[in-house]
């Protein structure tokens, strides 16, 4: 095993709804290491959210338990003033929608030099000269005129560039990016997600990528981690993941993307609905409500996250057992239909 | 037959400026689009944002006001001056957010009750029954009838904001990005019950969306707005399977595939193409940056290439 | 920004002329006028007509309007026939005693008001927010003169530190130190009397902006960049917050500069309030007039005003 970059270890983050605690993530460890993109993916209400705020530490009202080891501490344990050395230097974070990331009553430059200034990054006289130049580094063109501008004056591409430019500003080693592109027009997002992808070479840096398009994931990641109400499911290589899915869960989402194949049938839809963080039954496979076919004996009662082939792991055994609704297949073994359910293709193109 | 047919459609806005406030220029939202839908079909409205996809069909439903060009519904004009054709209740629109475009401090009753209160006298007891048959068409329990919005989901959200546009027998439905505001699994769900009602009532639709994915899914026939023009119109073969439009290629190539296999060839495809685009953009535009009048390249297929010398 | 304020002031002129033929009607279609209570029932009532014709009060009412138009472009506002002194000086001597007392209120309000609301929206729903809160739905609920009253007892007859009514002690020479101490112990209890209760608007205004702003991505986003939060709350959430309270400056020293009517009366200080009361009551119009007029303008110099403030803190408003 090569040097791990950040390790998260049994990281929880309850939030308090009425007098109780809730835990939106729950259990969740993983590692990357430097050079590595791992994307976290999952729908809205799965917990990928919460986990990159957990380790940046901005929940404001959050219980956290576990560990997450960086460079040789552990943030959860860090005072505040000893995070805002670490939060925006050696561990930076790009955010969704960039209509709303930027403080509209400052201009660019005073944004991106703040941030120099906090991590003494350049010298007084150099930070502004270092801000244009950070702007030309993200595609923006004319940089200098950019630098004197406000917020509302750029487009929402140009924004999202000058919300990169910040975070890249102390040359993170590891980056956050919490679905970067997601309020972006696909021409726009192509060019955000090359302009990442180009930067992480550059600076030689781990990135976490949150997101619910597994699209972007197939091009960008190199390891995957999907996760389901508030638990990892299934970790794997990106490649892995996409020709040899396994959790239930994985499966049901590839096969409700549209795509090429699925023209003129209907997409696979997934029975219910992701349960309420308030109202989750925490016991036993979280998926099994939402699979009610498959027989109970075929899930763990305490359902574990197991190595079932090289750095592929799945939780809970009803993978074994797990047919699509709808498709008649049993006793087939695991080998067999990997061949049948893999991705069906590509979406559109 | 066309349910639906745009003619030249223009919507301008003024800007004003200057001391005494006057009018200085007009952002061309559309500019000249022209499209027919036949009864019963799905026809897919793509752009990015900013494109007038949306202004079109708003056009449509007379929530914008009509620079110039005609909109007949069904062989009526619906944009005359002075005498209006009352077709508000052939014509219903389903809107992007499920989560603000219901009314939250109404009831899912009065919600779906609303436009058929606003068109025909009916009692309160006699609305239950035809409220009841409505949520069992989009697939929601009786028991959703009294609740108010919050209590469901994005995507039964949605199938409410469905069950309001399809309460008066509508002709004609325009989906302003149904799908979008949803999670992958939800979207699958919303799209197959769309396509459903869409069969079962022999709805005409205009699904205006910026996801190319959704649209092929759903649509026979596409139009690639751009600039408030149309770049491109075709059949989606003829979109996805041979784009002429330097736009469209761009559009097509930017997509994530989510075919693992591909990912390398994909990436140099959109980088080739990108570089094209690059080159030739200027090529494929007039002076003001907007897209030539369509050309017919086959029967089914019509192109804004550029006009020759 | 200069065109800007041209175009409005232009805009607006009509606006002044149309309140003026108001004014001027409503005016001369009120029972009775300057003379009828003043008039010693001795005096005969050809004497009275003669006054009357005189002064002009017999002439149809455009021709009224017209005199005192013309005779304002001159200079000349008229003379207060109650206080038989010219109208501007009149109004000089209490607009000057209400500039000081909307100017001390105003410093008040947000020298109070601003950490007040700071501290609530910054630690909202912790005790001292609801000390805060409370003590605002008590100030939005007290009437004015209550308060007033209230803290003129407590603070002017039973504790006696301040005095209980005027604008200077009698007797001081005016230009002397003393007059001017005179003039600010005078000011004290009135302007904490306005404060007290004008700050809860501010406190509220802050308090909600500062909970709505503190939740904004850019605030995530300042965090995430290491900002400490100190400087979070000081550079980011403060003056995004601030934009409704600054834009609402404008209107708010324009109100206090119309004069508290129930103030004045409490602390009997003469101030611009009591005189449009009583200048209505005597049917003093040459000064009502003037003193509406007066507020009209003040209005639009206010929205003027606000407009100039809020876009110059948020560049986001342009004015061209």
């Amino acid at each position: 095993m090569s040097e791990k970059l950040i390790e998260v270890k049994n990281l929880t983050t309850s939030f308090k709804i009425g007098t109780k605690y809730f835990p939106a993530v729950d259990d969740v460890t993983f590692s990357i290491k430097p050079n590595e993109v791992l994307a976290l993916v999952g729908e809205s209400g799965s917990g990928k959210s919460a986990t990159a705020f957990s380790l940046m530490g901005l929940h404001r009202k959050a219980r956290i338990e576990g560990e997450v080891n960086f460079q040789g501490q552990n943030l959860l344990k860090l005072n505040e003033g000893k995070m805002n050395k670490i939060r925006g230097g050696d561990l930076a974070m790009i955010f969704q929608d960039p209509m709303t990331a930027l403080n509209p009553l400052m201009k660019i430059k005073q944004q991106i030099v703040e941030t120099l200034k906090i991590h003494n990054t350049k010298s007084k006289s150099d930070r502004d000269k270092y801000a244009v130049e950070l702007l030309d580094r993200v595609g923006i063109p004319r940089p200098d005129r950019v630098a004197e501008a406000y917020p509302h004056e750029l487009s929402g591409g140009m924004r999202q560039r000058v919300v990169i430019a910040i975070a890249i500003a102390n040359r993170p080693k590891l980056l956050i990016a919490d679905e970067p592109t997601t309020a972006l027009d696909v021409t726009i997002q192509a060019q955000i997600l090359d302009l990442i992808r180009e930067l992480q070479e550059d600076l030689n840096s781990g990135v976490l990528l949150i997101t619910h398009d597994l699209g972007v994931v197939a091009e960008m990641a190199d390891r995957v981690a999907v996760m389901y109400a508030g638990q990892i499911v299934e970790v794997a290589p990106v490649r892995e993941l996409f020709k040899n899915p396994q959790h239930p869960y994985t499966r049901s989402l590839l096969n409700s993307l549209p795509s090429e194949d699925m023209l003129g049938k209907k997409l696979h839809v997934i029975q219910g609905v992701v349960p309420a963080l308030n109202k989750m039954d925490r016991t036993g496979c979280r998926f099994a409500p939402r699979i009610p076919w498959i027989s109970a004996s075929a899930h763990e009662e305490n359902p574990q996250l197991r190595e079932i082939a090289d750095d592929h792991f799945v939780r809970c055994t009803c993978y074994k057992h797990f047919t699509l609704e709808g498709e008649s297949r049993q006793d087939v073994g695991v080998e067999e239909y990997q061949l049948e359910t893999g991705v069906r293709g590509g979406r559109a193109r | 037959m066309n349910l639906l047919e745009i003619k030249d459609l223009k919507v301008h806005y003024p800007i004003k400026g200057g001391f005494f406030n006057t009018v200085k220029d007009h952002v061309k939202a559309v500019d000249g689009v022209s499209i027919s839908i036949p009864e019963g079909t799905t026809y897919g409205l793509v752009g990015e944002s900013g494109s007038g996809k949306t202004t079109t069909g708003k056009a449509v439903m007379g929530l914008n006001p009509v620079t110039s060009g005609e909109i007949y519904f069904d062989g009526n004009k619906l944009n005359t001056k002075g005498k209006s054709v009352d077709v508000r209740d052939d014509i219903q629109m389903i809107f992007q957010d499920p989560y603000s475009s219901l009314n939250p401090r109404k009831r899912v009753f009065d919600i779906v009750a609303e436009p058929i209160r606003n068109y025909h006298r009916r009692s309160r007891s006699e609305l239950v029954p035809e409220v009841l048959r409505l949520l069992e068409r989009v697939g929601l329990p009786p028991g959703s009838l009294y609740k108010y919005p919050h209590e469901f989901s994005g995507g039964q959200r949605q199938r409410i904001g469905v069950a309001r546009a399809i309460a008066l027998n509508p002709k004609l439905i325009i989906a302003d990005e149904p799908v979008s505001a949803l999670d992958v699994s939800v979207q699958a769900q919303v799209l197959n019950f769309m396509q459903d009602i869409q069969q079962d009532m022999n709805l005409t639709m205009m699904f205006i969306a910026h996801d190319l994915g959704v649209v092929r899914h759903m649509c026979k026939h596409i139009g690639i707005m751009y600039q408030g023009r149309l770049v491109e119109e075709g059949r989606a073969e003829d979109i996805f399977s041979n784009p002429q439009h330097i736009y469209t290629k761009r559009l097509i190539a930017a997509i994530p595939d989510t075919d693992v296999d591909e990912i390398e060839s994909n990436l140099a495809m959109r980088q080739k193409v990108k570089e094209e685009y690059e080159q030739n953009f200027v090529d494929h535009l007039d002076e003001e940056g907007r897209a030539f009048p369509l050309q017919s390249i086959s029967e089914t297929h019509r192109v804004a290439l550029p006009v020759k010398g | 920004m200069l065109k800007f304020t041209i175009r409005r002031l232009l805009i607006t002129f009509p606006q002044l002329v149309v309140l003026s033929v108001l004014v001027f009607i409503m005016g001369s279609m009120m029972p009775g006028d300057a003379l009828s209570g003043l008039i010693d029932p001795n005096i005969p009532a050809e004497a009275i007509q003669a006054r009357r014709e005189a002064l002009g009060l017999d002439n149809p009412w455009y021709i009224q309007y017209r005199d005192w138009i013309f005779a304002m472009f001159q200079g000349d506002f008229g003379t207060s026939i109650f206080h038989q002194r010219p109208v501007m000086d009149v109004i000089g001597d209490r607009l000057m005693n209400t500039i000081w007392l909307s100017l001390f209120s105003t410093v008040l309000i947000y020298l109070l008001g601003l950490p007040l609301g700071l501290i609530s929206g910054r630690y909202n729903d912790s005790l001292l927010d609801n000390a805060i809160t409370g003590y605002t739905y008590l100030g939005f609920a007290t009437p004015q003169f209550i308060f007033g009253l209230v803290v003129l007892w407590i603070f002017g007859y039973n504790l006696g530190w301040f005095p209980t009514g005027g604008s200077v002690a009698p007797g001081v020479a005016p230009g002397s130190l003393d007059y001017v101490l005179s003039k600010i112990n005078h000011l004290v209890l009135p302007s904490f009397a306005i404060a007290l209760i004008g700050l809860v608007g501010t406190v509220q205004y802050l308090r909600s902006g500062i909970i709505e702003t503190k939740q904004k991505d850019f605030i995530i986003l300042a965090r995430a960049k290491g900002v400490k939060e100190s400087a979070v709350y000081n550079k980011h959430i403060f003056r995004n917050s601030i934009l409704p309270i600054a834009a609402f400056f404008g209107y708010e020293i324009v109100a206090l500069l119309g004069g508290s009517i129930f103030i004045e009366m409490i602390y009997s200080y003469p101030g611009m309030g009591r005189l449009f009361v009583d200048s209505i009551s005597t049917r003093d119009f040459s000064v009502a007039n003037v003193l509406i007029l007066l507020y009209g303008f003040m209005a639009i110099v206010g929205a003027l005003l606000s407009d100039i403030i809020l876009s110059i803190v948020d560049p986001r408003i342009r004015i061209k």
